[in-house]
């Protein structure tokens, strides 16, 4: 069994210009000790799930249909109690800034323990070791000292780190991380990312990486779901997703990666913005600006298709008629691996 | 992954028959558009509002009955010639002593036998209109002032600043008692001593606004451009700041027409026996006094409060609805990812 | 920057604004059409022009004015503000004795309009726009509407004369005894809701603006009891605005005073202000006025000390 399943999940805003569907129809799974990447423009639904996985959707949001299941046991049917027992206990949460995740009143110390005395029982002297332990294993300097500083003392690295801590606090099987590097330099997106990485790793926890950055995806995870416009477009392992992409969405994202030594005298992106989710175009949401689309597109929605089978045993899939046979001139992109432009380009930054 | 498997190169993803639908209006919208469309969105989003509409009502027949209620002359010249009150407000005698309300006199009449309801209506007269005149010489003087401490900063902001702290260390409405009673009471001493007051609180949030919009690129780009500092406050900085200005303007009329009928009710500002609302309830106070069980002659001390307390809290409302919309513009909706 | 040397910063910053105060009060009585001869003149024509120069010279009117202002002050600073006319008794005696009574009023009003505005307000914050938060905001804005003379002219005839709940005029027993609070509770109350309706607005205002605010998504997203993230998380911070207006708020009492002891006979510096201006008494309205305006900076220094303790953020700023 997953450790989690997520099946159907549909969550609605109620506005007042409208219904507005940010998740519609939503399924995956994740493994446990899985690094699972969740990709797509920003207002593509992500964020949404993450907070749906906490049940911390507020109004005018609902959570409409479908199933959450941990290890199992639906937290769409859980009292408020028994979600409050999984909410930084079993599932961990990091925020995408650090700087307004953590409360500017409180000392980050006394931020990480609360949640250590709330969940384990522990009293305050013991809740605070562990602090003190957890802020070390992050990897701040001095962590003792550190302990009873306010967050504005904070650099914006170490913030990101104290609320890694505080998300492991209560040792999760699940961690959900929202952009935890975007609000950083890019040496510190690094440092960050590894620790991430090295941190799941030692204590077996399942991550789910949400990212707009297909570079951050490929540093870390094992699988990824390409969402756009609430559902999810394209499903693969990362080597797949990134070597034999299905949907034209992931193409779209990989060409739009700005490149050292591309001969291109301009940047692609993909023209357009992610349609209103009130209103969504008829047939595939992503026809408006996809270079393939045919009328086919404008009329049928398009389901979430296997394409193939993954290196590790898991399964490709893409939401796109070109896989049922429906288009008539197919896709027309091509992804090559050019070696001796690769060679070129270290060889460049080793002289 | 690039330096594992060698670079992944891209092709055929061409995207140049697609339309770019929305990078066009993204850029076509100006400053001055997006204030008028700004305002305008606040004008409908109060004529939405049903209660702010029934507060503007209350607030203009209350006006409009004061300034027809009886003939207004100046220097023997009637510019005004209508008198819609059944009596003239300060004839006594027109009914019994403390007649209950009926029908011939719908609030009563007070200790004189003079008609309440005449006195009420035409009492309206000094606290709305020294409310205004009030509003409009604070809200003036204080966007100036606060204008150009806020646009200028510095040494001249320091100043400024620590003179506004010297007004605001004194209760307006203690520093207004003072005014009036070291230079006396009247129409134009009590729209002095208020206006006195007044102004401190608009400079106050003008320049905080002021401070928020000089980071504004358009400012910087208007200075950069050479324009001189006094058209960019005017052309520029007030009028992307004025609309908490404006908020203000309307709660603080209210705070004045309070303030005037509370120097009223202490006895200063106008001669006993005015039609004033706080002077009428200084003036029929001790009808509370009759003892338990007498009978409380509570026409004299409810109807005038009641004005009062009607016109200010019309006021308020339109005040609340229009802070709302200023705020409709920062509300975000919490969805997307 | 330790929380001493932030509090230091900000007593000196007050001294300023203190001087401010004195000068603007000494103006006061100085830019008056006639000054105190002029007054005794006018109320005794008999007096020879000669002894009028005589009164000028003793009460020392004949100095340039910033001379008489560090007179003034040097008397002010022994506590030496002359004396009453009418009953040649001591200003600062006077003083003294009212300003306890003003005090117990002032802070009973205070602590009225804290029980009521801090609960109102979160309550109000986290029902925002439903029907609790409509009907609290309602009260909030008749509470700021209502005139407050009038107010307690209503309460005093409702509910100390017509049903006799509550004693009314001059407290007869001592401000420390216990049934004082039968006294003070009108009054109290008819203090207090302007103030109570204002801080709970903001209150409201402040609180919906830190719910929306990611430290509480946060909070919650450790499984902390929906209490603990609104009165430990949410509360502190929305408590830090309210601080920045309570100088405000404080001032609005100490106006509210004037008006309601005279509403209630309640013997304090606001009756005392009111009676010294119907007698014209200069120097205790001018002392009153210094009174007022001290006790309001003070306030404001109050205020930003309690700020400061609130918000760890102010105290490395300065």
């Amino acid at each position: 069994m997953a450790l989690l399943e997520v099946n159907d999940l549909t969550v609605s805003f109620y506005t007042q210009e409208g219904v507005v569907t940010a998740v519609d129809n939503l399924s995956y799974t994740i493994e446990r000790g899985e690094k699972f990447g969740v990709v797509g423009e920003s207002g593509a639904g992500k964020s949404v799930t993450a907070l749906s996985l906490l049940r911390l959707i507020e109004s005018p949001g609902e959570i409409e249909s479908g199933e959450i299941l941990l290890d199992g046991d639906n937290l769409l049917e859980m009292t408020t109690e028994e979600i409050r027992q999984i909410r930084g206990n079993r599932i961990g949460m990091i925020f995408q800034d650090a700087q307004t995740a953590l409360n500017p009143v409180y000392t980050v110390g006394e931020q990480i323990s609360e949640a250590i005395r709330h969940h384990l029982e522990y009293d305050s002297e013991d809740a605070r070791e562990r602090s003190i332990e957890l802020l070390d294993q992050v990897g701040i300097p001095d962590a003792e000292n550190r302990y009873s500083d306010y967050p504005h003392e904070f650099s914006g690295g170490m913030q990101q780190r104290a609320v890694i801590a505080m998300a492991l606090s209560c040792d999760p099987d699940v961690l959900i991380a929202d952009e935890p590097t975007t609000a950083l330099d890019v040496t510190t997106e690094a440092k960050i990312l590894s620790l991430l990485e090295e941190l799941t790793d030692e204590f077996d926890t399942a991550i789910q990486l949400i990212t707009h950055d297909l570079g951050v995806v490929a540093e870390l995870c094992d699988r990824v779901m390409v969402m756009y416009a609430g559902q999810a477009v394209e499903k693969a392992p990362v080597e797949e997703l990134y070597y034999d992409p299905k949907h034209p969405y992931t193409v779209g994202l990989m060409s739009s990666i700005p490149r050292v030594g591309d001969d291109s005298d301009r940047l692609r992106t993909i023209p357009g913005a992610m349609p209103d989710l009130i209103d969504t175009p008829p047939g595939c949401s992503f026809h408006p600006r996809c270079p393939y689309a045919e009328e086919a597109c404008t009329r049928t929605e398009p389901g979430m298709i296997t394409t193939g089978d993954g290196a590790n045993g898991s399964q490709q899939s893409a939401r796109c008629l070109e896989y049922t046979n429906d288009l008539q001139h197919g896709l027309g992109f091509d992804v090559t691996i050019d070696d001796d432009l690769s060679e070129r380009v270290r060889g460049e930054q080793h002289e | 992954m690039s330096t594992e498997r060698g670079r992944i190169q891209i092709s055929g993803f061409d995207t140049d028959g697609i339309e770019d639908q929305d990078s066009l209006d993204a850029w076509s919208e100006s400053e001055a558009d997006e204030l008028e469309s700004r305002w305008r969105k606040i004008v409908s989003s109060i004529v939405r509002d049903r209660l702010a509409l029934g507060g503007f009502a209350v607030v203009a027949v209350m006006s409009l009955a004061a300034l027809l209620s009886q003939p207004i002359s100046v220097g023997g010249f009637t510019i005004q010639p209508f008198s819609i009150v059944p009596y003239d407000p300060t004839q006594t005698g027109v009914g019994a002593r403390y007649a209950a309300p009926s029908l011939s006199h719908p609030m009563g009449t007070d200790r004189l036998g003079r008609d309440l309801f005449s006195r009420v209506v035409t009492g309206g007269r000094y606290s709305i209109s020294i409310g205004l005149i009030v509003t409009a010489l604070a809200a003036t003087f204080g966007v100036i002032y606060g204008s150009i401490s806020g646009y200028f900063g510095g040494r001249v902001d320091e100043v400024l600043m620590r003179i506004l702290d010297v007004v605001f260390a004194f209760p307006g409405l203690v520093l207004a008692l003072i005014l009036v009673a070291l230079f006396g009471g009247g129409f134009w001493p009590l729209v002095g001593a208020f206006a006195l007051v007044g102004w401190a609180t608009y400079a106050r949030i003008i320049r905080g606004e002021i401070l928020k919009v000089k980071q504004n690129e358009y400012v910087m780009a208007a200075k950069a451009l050479g324009a001189r500092d006094r058209s960019v406050i005017f052309r520029h900085v007030i009028p992307n700041a004025i609309a908490p200005v404006i908020v203000q303007a309307t709660l603080s009329i209210g705070t004045v027409v309070i303030g005037v009928a509370a120097l009223g009710f202490l006895g200063l500002g106008f001669d006993p026996g005015t039609p004033e609302w706080g002077t009428i309830l200084d003036a029929e106070s001790d009808t509370l006094a009759t003892g338990a069980g007498g009978t409380w002659d509570w026409w004299a001390t409810v109807f005038p409060g009641l004005m009062i307390f009607l016109f200010v809290m019309s006021m308020n409302i339109i005040g609340d609805a229009v802070n709302d919309a200023l705020d409709a513009q920062v509300d975000d909706i919490g969805g997307g990812g | 920057m330790s929380l001493q040397k932030f509090i230091l910063k900000r007593i000196l910053a007050s001294v300023p604004v203190l001087f401010g105060v004195s000068v603007v009060t000494f103006a006061l009585m100085h830019i008056t059409p006639g000054d105190i001869v002029d007054q005794l003149v006018a109320a005794n024509p008999n007096v020879p022009s000669h002894e009028a120069a005589r009164l000028r010279r003793e009460f020392g009117l004949d100095q340039p004015v910033w001379v008489q202002y560090l007179d003034w002050m040097q008397g002010v600073l022994t506590g030496d503000f002359g004396e009453v006319y009418s009953s040649s008794r001591d200003v600062s005696a006077v003083v003294l004795a009212r300003l306890p009574e003003t005090i117990a009023l002032g802070l009973f009003g205070w602590v009225f309009a804290i029980l009521i505005a801090i609960p109102g307000g979160i309550y109000a914050a986290v029902n925002k726009d439903q029907l609790g938060d409509t009907v609290s905001r309602f009260v909030a804005l008749s509470g700021i509407s209502i005139p407050n003379f009038w107010l307690g002219l209503m309460l005093m005839a409702v509910f100390a004369v017509q049903l006799d709940w509550f004693p009314t005029l001059d407290p007869q027993t001592s401000l420390l005894s216990p049934s004082m609070l039968w006294w003070l509770i009108l009054p109290g109350v008819t203090i207090g809701t302007a103030a109570a309706a204002n801080m709970m607005r903001i209150m409201r205002t402040s609180m919906a603006e830190e719910l929306n605010k990611e430290y509480v998504t946060a909070a919650r997203a450790k499984g902390l009891p929906e209490r603990t993230v609104i009165l430990k998380h949410v509360l502190r911070n929305s408590l830090i605005s309210v601080t920045t207006v309570a100088a405000f708020l404080t001032a609005s009492i100490v106006a509210g005073s004037v008006v309601v002891e005279t509403v209630f006979g309640w013997p304090g510096l606001g009756r005392e202000l009111i009676d010294a201006v119907h007698l014209r008494e200069i120097n205790l309205i001018l002392a009153i006025t210094l009174f007022t305006g001290f006790f309001i900076v003070l306030a404001n220094l109050l205020a930003d000390i309690v700020y400061a303790l609130l918000d760890p953020r102010i105290r490395d700023e300065y």
